[in-house]
């Protein structure tokens, strides 16, 4: 049972050499086809590297080009010279120069002898798969091709946009049925015989040469109308990147091709000296038994098409600064933002960290410096406290932050007293969740010892800064998960309030909390809150609190449902 | 807007070109071996002042890569660096005593040189204390990397400046002529960087790491850039503006990708704090030949003398590139 190679070659020849003469010299006829763009002296020595071997030929070359038909008329006059030449070829295979085999031959002869009458070429009809990467399928069997995809793009596209307009279409030659896949085949004698002498060999090549990316269409159409049986995969693993390109192995891919059991593999890297050495020596890897399975390999290469065309949401970096709405998520990992609480519930931030296992940092954007928790100067990352450092760019504070502590939950305070520049970047990021008491920075002030000029000063501007904050909270685009109480409506009922947010926000279910934090002390705040009122800057944000009485609400009642804006 | 950018960079790549002539007259070549470089070298462009002790390690490093030639400028050194380096057999030097900042800190000479011999060329440009780091480096040769970067249609890389150093004040250990640098100054800032786009020449502006965390906070916005786009298949109509940080035509500075996923990339580790930073500092302070008056360097000065420690608990120790691929600080992108 005797197999057969068509080698299409166009750089790396010494490589091609040595591959061909493997071939040859493990019994197998090599007819070999070299670009004609390969530069006169290099193929002249390859040719003259390979004179010595007697079951190898060359085609006179031809010109070739990246998906025209040139690749078809050159696997087409090399196929005929194989089958012509070398009667006993009962398999041809088509490889490329840098199509390295991973098995000895004679296990792949082997296994073609317990195949006679199967055809391995990769053939999935266009119709049903969308095959290709985002790009032309049916089209490519349908519509005109006459300018060069490479070096006339533009033409290309606005041709193609042209004929959809118009309806323009070619026919499909009858008993033709378009099929797509990997242009590396090992077809059987009869087949290959039979599609060189079909009676509509030429008609067929007329039409095809017009196709675009022939190579891929070509065989794997026309083989459905004389194979007795196709295994659709093909005997050469190659793998695409997701702009359509090869991916190359390396010297460090070593293992993992040994692993994988194909028998040939596309395309090496010409220096990889290692890969050549290894699977090209003559006592190369006998063990090896196994049916083809190239899992790891696919599986290696399909998280770097992930990571080229998705990346890792939540990370901006030299070379992953994606445009706003194109991030895959804004931020990294979901964290909190509590407004108020601190200010009404004392010792908040320790007793939420013993509650729900994360990290609570103080006001992370406080005008003077980065409240990490702890106090520390710098936090994960190398990231400092200073404020300029932070102000110069809040946003990749933020980023860097979240990106730096993966795997824990954050949780910072926020306020009216703090620098707002991140608020819209936060309401925008659905892996935000914001509660806010809105009011809450008048119980710290009415703590305050101070003028009462200057608290109703204090309380305007911090007033007018939370109302800011509260209507972009509430804008139609908001992604974050936000809740809001007035100061009346939470200090009636704050520890329901708190087990509510404690239940939604534990990574790993709600550590039930022992002791709930107490209610600073809030008599006089209603009082102080008419006097601020009298004094001309009335209190908006705060709910019901009685002018006369030290408690909140002046008439008992059912408490008001919390505004729940998103989630 | 479009438009008013592409006219800006192009009046750029011009005034840039007219430098770059008027740099090549100030330049003497001291040991021209360029007729040695062949058509598929990758080549090292460097410019140096007093580097001396620096250069054997920096020669064998870049060697390592697979660099076949470098070509060196050097700005008038007296320590002996330019005879050293006239000794090479892969090195061309060209010497000038003419002012750095004059000549827009080197560059000049440099988009000079590389006008003249980089023509089709993998170019990379580099500092005497910069050490490229790139996805697979330690199994795979820089010519893998071009091969794959030109496969792939892409002709610059971008790689981040990371600035190491040791843990404890800088005098406390000494470097050694041939040294790794890495053994004295092996920590980095893993998470403090900040990205920008400019606008007008579509490059990232990145800032952060020990410089902008130890300057005294009313700097920060000045803190240094440390986005580098050092290796770039160069043709003769391209020029870089400022230092490595960006070229014109502006398409060669995307290096990065803007619809989420993530190019390749990687990093220079910039080994410039080390023992023998003191010295230089107070030198470059005379000098005034750097940037915005070389204030940095007075920051540096005082940091020496004031035995100020740059590394702190949340510094990270330097292993291995994938150490900084899952970091996030460079990336592989698709290759595999």
């Amino acid at each position: 049972m005797g197999l057969g190679f068509v080698m299409l070659c166009h750089t790396a020849l010494e490589r091609a050499a040595q591959t061909a003469r493997y071939w040859a010299s493990a019994g197998c006829p090599v007819v070999i086809h070299v670009d004609a763009k390969a530069p006169a002296a290099e193929v002249l020595a390859f040719r003259n590297s390979l004179k010595d071997v007697p079951n190898l030929k060359f085609v006179p070359q031809i010109q070739c080009y990246w998906g025209t038909w040139s690749l078809i008329e050159a696997t087409l006059s090399a196929s005929k010279i194989l089958l012509e030449s070398f009667p006993n070829a009962q398999h041809v295979c088509l490889v490329s120069g840098s199509c390295l085999p991973l098995r000895p031959v004679s296990d792949l002869q082997t296994y073609l002898a317990d195949h006679p009458e199967t055809d391995f070429i990769e053939s999935v009809m266009t119709r049903h798969v969308c095959w290709t990467a985002g790009g032309l399928d049916l089209e490519r069997f349908t519509l005109h091709f006459p300018f060069s995809w490479t070096k006339q793009k533009r033409l290309f596209d606005a041709y193609v946009t042209v004929q959809r307009a118009f309806g323009l279409r070619r026919k499909i030659p009858e008993r033709v049925v378009p099929h797509m896949g990997s242009q590396w085949w090992c077809l059987t004698r009869q087949t290959l015989t039979a599609l060189l002498e079909d009676p509509d060999h030429a008609k067929f090549n007329r039409y095809f040469r017009g196709i675009w990316i022939p190579d891929e269409a070509y065989f794997q159409s026309l083989v459905r109308l004389y194979s007795k049986n196709i295994e659709s995969r093909s005997l050469t693993l190659s793998k695409f990147d997701p702009m359509g390109r090869p991916h190359v192995f390396y010297d460090d891919h070593l293992q993992l091709l040994r692993r994988s059991d194909c028998f040939m593999v596309r395309k090496i890297w010409p220096k990889a000296n290692q890969l050549y050495h290894h699977f090209l020596a003559p006592e190369a890897l006998t063990h090896q038994r196994a049916a083809p399975a190239p899992g790891k390999i696919t599986r290696l290469f399909a998280q770097a098409g992930e990571r080229r065309t998705r990346g890792r949401p939540g990370l901006y970096m030299q070379s992953r600064f994606p445009d706003a709405g194109r991030e895959f998520g804004q931020t990294c990992a979901p964290y909190s933002i509590f407004c108020g609480f601190s200010d009404v519930l004392q010792g908040f931030a320790p007793w939420l960290e013993k509650a729900v296992g994360g990290r609570v940092h103080g006001h992370l954007f406080a005008k003077d410096r980065a409240e990490f928790a702890g106090n520390a100067p710098v936090y994960n990352g190398c990231l400092s406290d200073s404020a300029s450092l932070r102000d110069h760019n809040p946003q990749s504070f933020l980023t860097n932050l979240l990106w730096n502590t993966r795997g824990e939950r954050q949780v910072f305070q926020f306020g009216p007293r703090d620098q707002q520049d991140i608020a819209t970047f936060i309401a925008q990021d659905k892996n935000a969740q914001i509660a806010v008491i809105s009011g809450a920075w008048a119980v710290p002030l009415f703590h305050l010892d101070q003028d009462f000029d200057q608290k109703r000063e204090t309380a305007a501007q911090l007033q007018r800064i939370e109302t800011e904050f509260l209507t972009l909270l509430r804008q139609p685009w908001v992604r974050a998960h936000v809740q809001i109480w007035t100061l009346a409506d939470f200090v009636e009922n704050p520890h329901g309030q708190l087990q509510d947010i404690v239940r939604h926000l534990g990574p790993n279910g709600p550590v039930r909390p022992t002791e709930m934090p107490a209610v600073v002390d809030l008599a006089g705040l209603g009082p102080f809150l008419q006097r601020l009122r009298n004094h001309g800057m009335p209190p908006m944000l705060m709910g019901d609190f009685s002018p006369d009485q030290s408690e909140p609400s002046a008439h008992p009642h059912t408490p008001r449902p919390k505004i729940l804006l998103r989630g | 807007m479009q438009i008013r950018q592409t006219l800006a960079a192009r009046f750029l790549q011009q005034q840039r070109k007219f430098c770059a002539w008027r740099g090549a007259r100030a330049l003497t070549a001291i040991s021209n071996q360029t007729t040695k470089i062949g058509a598929y070298d990758v080549l090292v462009f460097c410019t140096l002042r007093n580097e001396r002790v620096r250069l054997p390690y920096f020669l064998k490093y870049y060697r390592n890569l697979g660099v076949s030639h470098f070509l060196m400028i050097d700005n008038g050194s007296t320590d002996g660096s330019d005879s050293y380096l006239a000794q090479q057999p892969d090195v061309s030097l060209w010497q000038t005593h003419a002012g750095y900042k004059a000549a827009h800190f080197g560059m000049d000479w440099v988009n000079a040189l590389l006008h003249r011999y980089a023509n089709d060329h993998w170019a990379l440009c580099v500092d005497v204390d910069e050490f490229f780091i790139y996805p697979f480096c330690e199994s795979r040769p820089i010519h893998a990397l071009t091969d794959w970067l030109e496969d792939t249609g892409r002709k610059s890389f971008g790689a981040m400046l990371l600035d190491m150093y040791p843990k404890g004040p800088l005098a406390a250990q000494t470097y050694n002529e041939g040294q790794d640098p890495l053994e004295i100054a092996p920590w980095f800032d893993p998470g403090n960087y900040t990205i920008k786009k400019h606008h007008l020449l579509a490059n990232l502006w990145i800032q952060g790491g020990p410089r902008a965390r130890m300057m005294p906070s009313e700097h920060a916005a000045q803190a240094p850039a440390l986005n580098k786009i050092p290796l770039v298949k160069w043709h003769k109509s391209f020029t870089y503006v400022s230092s490595t940080h960006a070229l014109v035509p502006r398409r060669l500075n995307v290096v990065y990708e803007t619809q989420g996923g993530e190019m390749a990339s990687g990093c220079l580790l910039h080994m410039k704090f080390l023992d023998t930073l003191g010295p230089k500092a107070a030198e470059e302070l005379n000098r005034r030949q750097h940037y915005k008056g070389g204030r940095e360097y007075e920051f540096y000065e005082e940091w020496t003398r004031s035995d100020r420690d740059l590394w702190c608990k949340w510094s990270e120790k330097y292993v291995n590139w994938r150490q900084l691929e899952i970091l996030g600080l460079m990336s592989k992108g698709n290759w595999a």
